[in-house]
This record gives structure tokens, sequence and C-alpha cells, in this order.
């Protein structure tokens, strides 16, 4: 950028400025705008000013005024995730039913929390979503190359709005068979997102046993002083 | 009962608090009762309180205050490094600093390593045992 211009007169004490009045008139170069303009300085037409148009009165308004709320252009991001979580990265989930779980971490949803998988078969934690707030990221990744999770969102996840069924007798009964099974669409995801996984946890020995086992702290571990 | 480290020019000790802490140097100068100047090939040359350092059993031949390139040549002919490093007081610091920097893999294999060799000995003493018995 270039350096900010000099002042033309720079003000010595407040109300005082360094160059007088008819060196101003040289300085900004009036006698030149006049020479141009032939003696006289150039004058504009006066604009007109744009017609006014009369507003109509509205032929109802409520009766009390009502304040208008101010408006609120917020447009909220995704969490911002801490450096030590990055997909691959093996999470100890701290609460919820799976706590102490280790966990494979897949990506981040547009919401802003982490797609998880144990996966299934290693230590039975499914697809799921995990706040990153309830997590320790540890310092050991896997490879997720091999896995497609662009399918993923948090609609995926969201509650399945039920049908609402006419008569009573059979409320019941049919709302039983249906919340209990998980809809094989869902299985086969899970397996299609943990087969790579799984040889990826092959490759590198006592992993997958790493994964099955939960953490717990032991007698003499300070977590401020563990290196996860 | 006589002392046998003493706080002398050419006394390598361990630094045990402040911002030096854990750092090996070379008392290089005594300033008085309390002081001495010390210095290390990584460090600025500076005073230091004896509480500060603890003494450690191996002695460099050097002159009073070394400029640091005859430090550096002194303490490569006398080998601090691997002297510290072999003795079970280095020995034992350079464990303790591995285990701190364990990760929580590294943590559950080393559990699985304790579980295997506990098993080989217990299977190893249960063979003496009957051996003495029958």
């Amino acid at each position: 950028m270039a350096p900010k211009q000099k002042a033309r007169n720079p003000e010595l004490i407040p109300g005082v400025g360094k160059v007088s009045r008819s060196k101003m008139y040289h300085k900004r170069g009036l006698w030149a705008i006049k020479a141009k303009n032939g003696g006289k300085f150039p004058v504009h037409a006066k604009q007109e000013a744009a017609a006014v148009v009369e507003e109509k009165q509205p032929k109802f308004y409520p009766a009390d005024d009502v304040k208008k709320p101010l408006s609120n252009k917020r447009k909220p991001k995704p969490t911002k995730l801490r450096a030590s979580v990055t997909p691959g990265t093996v999470l100890i989930i701290l609460t919820g039913r799976f706590k102490g779980k280790r966990v494979v971490f897949l990506k981040q949803l547009t919401s802003g929390l982490l797609l998880i998988t144990g996966p299934y078969k290693v230590n039975g934690v499914p697809l799921r979503r995990v706040n990153q707030a309830y997590v320790i990221g540890t310092s050991t990744k896997v490879d997720i190359s091999g896995v497609d999770v662009s399918k993923f969102d948090d609609k995926y996840f969201g509650k399945q709005v039920e049908k609402k069924k006419k008569g009573e007798t059979e409320f019941f009964e049919a709302e039983k068979q249906e919340k209990n099974t998980l809809p094989a669409e869902k299985k086969d995801d899970q397996k299609a997102v943990d087969a790579p996984l799984l040889k990826a946890l092959e490759s590198v020995p006592d992993l997958k046993a790493y994964l099955g086992a939960r953490f717990s702290l032991k007698a003499g571990l300070k977590p401020h002083e563990l290196v996860f | 009962m006589t002392f046998k480290r003493f706080a002398e020019i050419g006394r390598v000790a361990l630094v045990n608090y402040g911002e030096d802490y854990g750092k090996l140097v070379v008392i290089v100068d005594i300033v008085d009762q309390n002081r001495a100047l010390v210095d290390s090939p990584d460090m600025v040359r500076s005073q230091i309180n004896f509480k500060r350092l603890s003494l450690t059993d191996i002695k460099i031949d050097i002159k009073r205050v070394p400029k640091k390139k005859a430090l550096v040549a002194a303490m490569e002919a006398a080998d601090v490094k691997g002297k510290w490093e072999k003795s079970s007081w280095g020995r034992k610091l350079i464990v303790q600093k591995r285990r701190a920097s364990l990760n929580d893999f590294d943590r559950f294999k080393l559990m699985l390593a304790k579980i295997k060799k506990a098993g080989v000995v217990r299977q190893e003493l249960a063979k003496l045992k009957k051996e003495t018995a029958s």
C-alpha cells in the first residue's frame, strides 16, 4: 500500500495550521481550476431534487405499536475441530452408554458433530454422532482412505417420522414391531463403512484389541500428565 | 562418611530447579559460597545457586572458565554424554522420560506385554514348583 499522503495543512496546535490562507489557496490549485474555467470558479447546475412519491396511508394498521425485533444475519459455522481430532483418529468417548470406548473418527458433519464408528464388530459402537466436547483425541491414527462417508449427514441420523395410525387397538402392537428392528439399509451401511476399516486395522498389530478395550483411569495415572 | 562429590571446576551437575530443569551442566567457576558459574554446550553461561544443582560423579578436566569451544572439546574427550547415559541415574531419567511420553496405544501395548511376561514367569515358576515337589 502507498504510504499515507502528507496532510496539506498539518495542525501545529489545535486550531492553528502550518500554512496561511493565501498559501493554502495556492496549494489547493484553485488558481489553476479558475484559469481552466476562464477566470471564475466552475459552478454546477443545481440538480433537481428527486420527486417525492407521496406514500398512501395504509387502510389498516395495528392498534398498538409493535416493536420490530432486530435483524440477525448470523450464519453459524460448524464447531472448530481441535488439532488432535482429524479424520482417522482414534477417539476416546467420555460420556453416554459408550463411555471409555475407543472409536474411529470418520468426518465432521455440518452440524458440527463428529461421525464415528466402532467399528461395530470390534467394540459394538455403530455409526454414530458424537460431540467433540465429550471426546479425547488420541494421537493414534487409522488409515480411512478406503472408506466412503459422503452419504452420511445429519438427516441420516434424525428421528424417523412415524405415520399416524387410526385405530387404537392396533396402535400399540404395530408400534412395538416397528421400533425394535433397525432397518436393513442401516445395517448394510454399517457393513460397507466397516469393511475397509477392518482391513486397515488388521495391518497394525494389537490395534483391534486396543479398539475393543475400554479406557479407564488406573492407580497412578494422572490425566493432566498423560500424553494421549 | 567423607564426601566424594565436590563442587569444583569441571564437576558435571544436573539442574534440579528452574528454567533449565533437567539439563546436564559443567561447573566452570565458583562465584562465592552459594553460587557457581555454570556452562553447557546448549546454553548461555550463567550463574546458578548450588541448591539448584545435583552433583554427579562425572568430572572433566578443564581450566577455570574455558572458552565454549574448549569446553565442548573437553566434554567430548571425557565422553560425558556416554558416561551419563550408562550410569544408573542417567538410565533412570531416560526411562522416566520415555514412560511420560507414552501414547494411549503404547500404554495398552505395554499392558499386554506385562501380562504376557507375567504369564511366562508364572509357567516357569509352576514348573519349578512341580520339580521340587516331586
